[in-house]
């Protein structure tokens, strides 16, 4: 993932060090600081950056595996159900546990994983939707981010038996954005694999960060060498991009058209010289 | 009754000679007695529900037993501090004069002041701000005054302002009353200690009272203008609060409140911060205002994930757009090949896509005045146009670039007549010209020439 485009632009780069407490004074009597406030008493630790947007962006989906042979009526699919990170580093760093809610006729539906890779498997035979949410470390947010999502364990060509060797995956990419981090979470994550932080200005400093509490930091909470890695599908932002760029191009151009006939209907003058002479012929 | 006889409709039903039979029902709708049937007719023809006087007072005389004399008699009146004897007229019952006070005593009421021993003073009223003698006389003006600080004020010696002077009035009564109270308990309920009088307050509240008072009608509307504002602000930022679950009472009460309280000092503080605010909003297109509120609501959020501030920014984006453009909008997307939500939806790639839509939405809406524009002009022209055999198809960009036309084709020039002309002029009014990419209306030249009805026309 590139990190260009979250560069912050020049104006808002004088205001880091003058902000910091202005912005974080007025806006505590309007928006419930939570438990941080009174978590981590350090002063500078929990000042509230404006304009520093961190992103962590994440895929979130199923893979469910047909079980052929020993497939019953009630269990013909084994499936996990996962939030990794995009480039499939860790998330511990940024969440804390991830809440999983799943079908009532599931035996405790509300399943609860403390630790990175936050995943779920389990057997059935039904599609349904999943409600995932979404906690973070007390510094991070206070709030949680709830998704969504369709389980899918039928392919979508129905063409003959269902293989146990390929499986039905079902991802989809989003981002999580902090807009206001505090500065104890930018200090901890800067220099993370699985945080987009963009790049502060020379001689900015941050405190040494406070570590988080149970932070798993001995087990491996990324899903590298994940034994599904293999079917993660790609997100890649180049071919959107591409796309994009081009689709634009085409509409402007049909833009530049029509405001040139606009005026001529009008009798004025052009306003803009067309690239190429082609009505005078 | 009345009105029978004006409309000349026979009265009753019933002969002359039955009149005096008639007679009591008719009384009995005339009730009460002793009211005139016009001032009766004054209340709306009903009773009132008390009668306000019993009518049998009305002409109820005197008791005969009771001889009534006027007699020019002294009288000393209670109320005042001297003992002056006036005169006045006095009915007198039989002889006697009538007891009691002077009636009008009972209304020179005063206010209770509070008295304070000098000891008192010493051991709980001492202020460095005033004197022995200047509370003293305060209190004694107020005890005259009943408390009407203005006048208080004016009578002063020094020159005090009315807030000071309640000030320091509230403020001994309630360190006399603290001090006199058996219990703190007691007096709990007293107002004096509850409320104590804050002069900073006071003051604030009447200089903006005098502000608001003193506004010109220019002022107001401008206030008005920016409430609004501040309201649609709020709206947006609280749409954005309940999609993320987050406490709505909070930031939704203090907006309209600090808005208010914004207006106040911000009448006097910056007045012309007050008339640049809704100037600018005025001038500013409500798409911006749109997209710069949504921005100001998502930075309000701790957390958001990319496609929810993308669905918001797109919302803002057509806020101003029908349902069925925004439909025209996705139709076009999809034409071009892009996804409506983006699969990879980064801050780079949602910007992009963001930036398409509004492009694609000012395309939609040159094409729509493009075809107004065509509309107008044919209702114009008589003419025609130029009398060339082949009849132009609505084709691609592609056809139009091949032919030539006449550069400069104002309407007024083409003034060939042709019987034809006003026909084909309605039949360009009526043309609906879908607004796809692929169709783009022809240019002006080429609509204006004569040319058969085409099914794909319709």
């Amino acid at each position: 993932m590139s990190h260009s485009h979250l560069t912050i632009s020049a104006r808002k780069q004088g205001e880091y060090q003058s902000d910091d407490g202005a912005s974080a004074a007025p806006k505590q009597p309007r928006l419930k600081f939570g438990k941080s406030a009174e978590d981590t008493d350090k002063k500078g630790a929990n000042r509230r950056l404006k304009d520093v947007e961190i992103c962590v962006p994440i895929v979130y989906g199923t893979i469910a595996f047909y079980l052929g042979r020993k497939a019953s009526e009630s269990q013909s699919h084994k499936w996990t159900v996962y939030v990794r990170g995009a480039t499939n580093e860790d998330l511990g760093a940024v969440i804390k546990r991830v809440v999983f809610q799943l079908h009532p006729s599931f035996n405790n539906p509300t399943r609860v994983v403390e630790s990175p890779p936050f995943e779920l498997s389990e057997c059935g035979w039904g599609e349904f939707e999943i409600a995932i949410s979404l906690f973070f470390h007390s510094d991070v947010c206070d709030k949680q981010v709830d998704l969504y999502h369709h389980l899918k364990l039928y392919p979508e060509d129905e063409s003959g038996p269902q293989s146990t060797k390929k499986p039905v995956v079902m991802e989809s990419y989003n981002e999580i954005v902090f807009p206001d981090p505090s500065e104890n979470f930018l200090a901890r994550v800067q220099n993370h694999p699985a945080v987009i932080v963009p790049r502060l200005p020379a001689g900015f400093n941050l405190p040494d960060p406070v570590p988080i509490e149970n932070l798993h930091e001995k087990e491996k909470g990324d899903t590298k060498d994940h034994p599904h890695s293999q079917w993660f599908m790609n997100f890649s932002e180049a071919d959107e991009l591409l796309k994009l760029a081009a689709a634009r191009q085409q509409v402007q151009a049909h833009i530049i058209k029509l405001r040139r006939q606009l005026s001529m209907m009008d009798g004025l003058p052009q306003l803009s010289k067309p690239p190429t002479g082609y009505e005078f012929t | 009754m009345d009105a029978k006889d004006i409309l000349g409709l026979p009265k009753n039903s019933l002969p002359i000679p039955q009149e005096k039979k008639s007679r009591p029902p008719k009384d009995s709708q005339r009730k009460p007695d002793g009211i005139s049937r016009e001032v009766y007719a004054l209340t709306g023809g009903l009773a009132p529900l008390m009668p306000a006087i019993d009518s049998s007072q009305l002409k109820k005389q005197p008791p005969k037993d009771e001889k009534i004399t006027w007699q020019w008699l002294p009288f000393t009146n209670s109320a005042r501090k001297d003992t002056l004897q006036l005169y006045h007229w006095v009915r007198v019952v039989n002889g006697v004069p009538p007891t009691g006070d002077y009636s009008f005593a009972k209304y020179n009421k005063s206010v209770d002041i509070v008295k304070y021993t000098d000891e008192e003073y010493e051991k709980y009223l001492n202020d460095p701000g005033w004197t022995k003698e200047e509370t003293d006389q305060l209190f004694d003006l107020c005890q005259r005054f009943d408390l009407r600080f203005i006048v208080i004020a004016d009578r002063f010696s020094s020159s005090r302002t009315v807030e000071e002077l309640k000030d320091r009035y509230y403020s001994v009564c309630r360190a006399i009353v603290v001090a006199r109270a058996p219990a703190l308990g007691d007096i709990s309920g007293n107002p004096l200690v509850k409320e104590p009088y804050n002069v900073s307050q006071e003051i604030e509240r009447k200089r903006a009272l005098s502000m608001v008072l003193s506004q010109t009608k220019h002022q107001e509307r401008k206030d008005a203008e920016v409430l609004a504002e501040a309201k649609r602000i709020t709206e947006s930022r609280m749409a954005a609060k309940v999609a993320e679950e987050s406490e709505l009472p909070v930031p939704s009460n203090a907006g309209p409140e600090s808005a208010e309280r914004a207006s106040f000092p911000g009448d006097t503080v910056s007045p012309s911060s007050n008339v640049q605010l809704p100037s600018a909003t005025i001038a500013s297109s409500a798409l911006t205002a749109d997209n710069a509120s949504t921005l100001a609501s998502l930075r309000m959020l701790r957390v958001y994930l990319r496609t929810y501030a993308l669905d918001q920014m797109v919302q803002a984006a057509s806020s101003s757009a029908g349902l069925r453009t925004i439909k025209r909008v996705e139709q076009t997307l999809q034409e071009l090949g892009v996804n409506l939500k983006p699969r990879v939806p980064t801050k780079s790639v949602c910007a992009e896509h963001l930036e398409l839509r509004k492009e694609i939405l000012t395309l939609l809406n040159l094409q729509k005045q493009l075809q107004y524009k065509e509309a107008e002009g044919s209702s114009f022209r008589d003419c025609s146009y130029a009398d060339t055999p082949s009849t132009p198809k609505r084709s691609n960009r592609g056809g139009d670039q091949d032919r030539t036309f006449v550069p400069d084709m104002s309407f007024g020039e083409s003034c060939i007549i042709g019987i034809s002309g006003e026909r084909v002029g309605k039949r360009d009014q009526k043309r609906k010209a879908p607004g796809r990419l692929s169709e783009a209306p022809s240019s002006p030249a080429q609509s204006k020439r004569p040319r058969k009805l085409k099914a794909s026309d319709l």
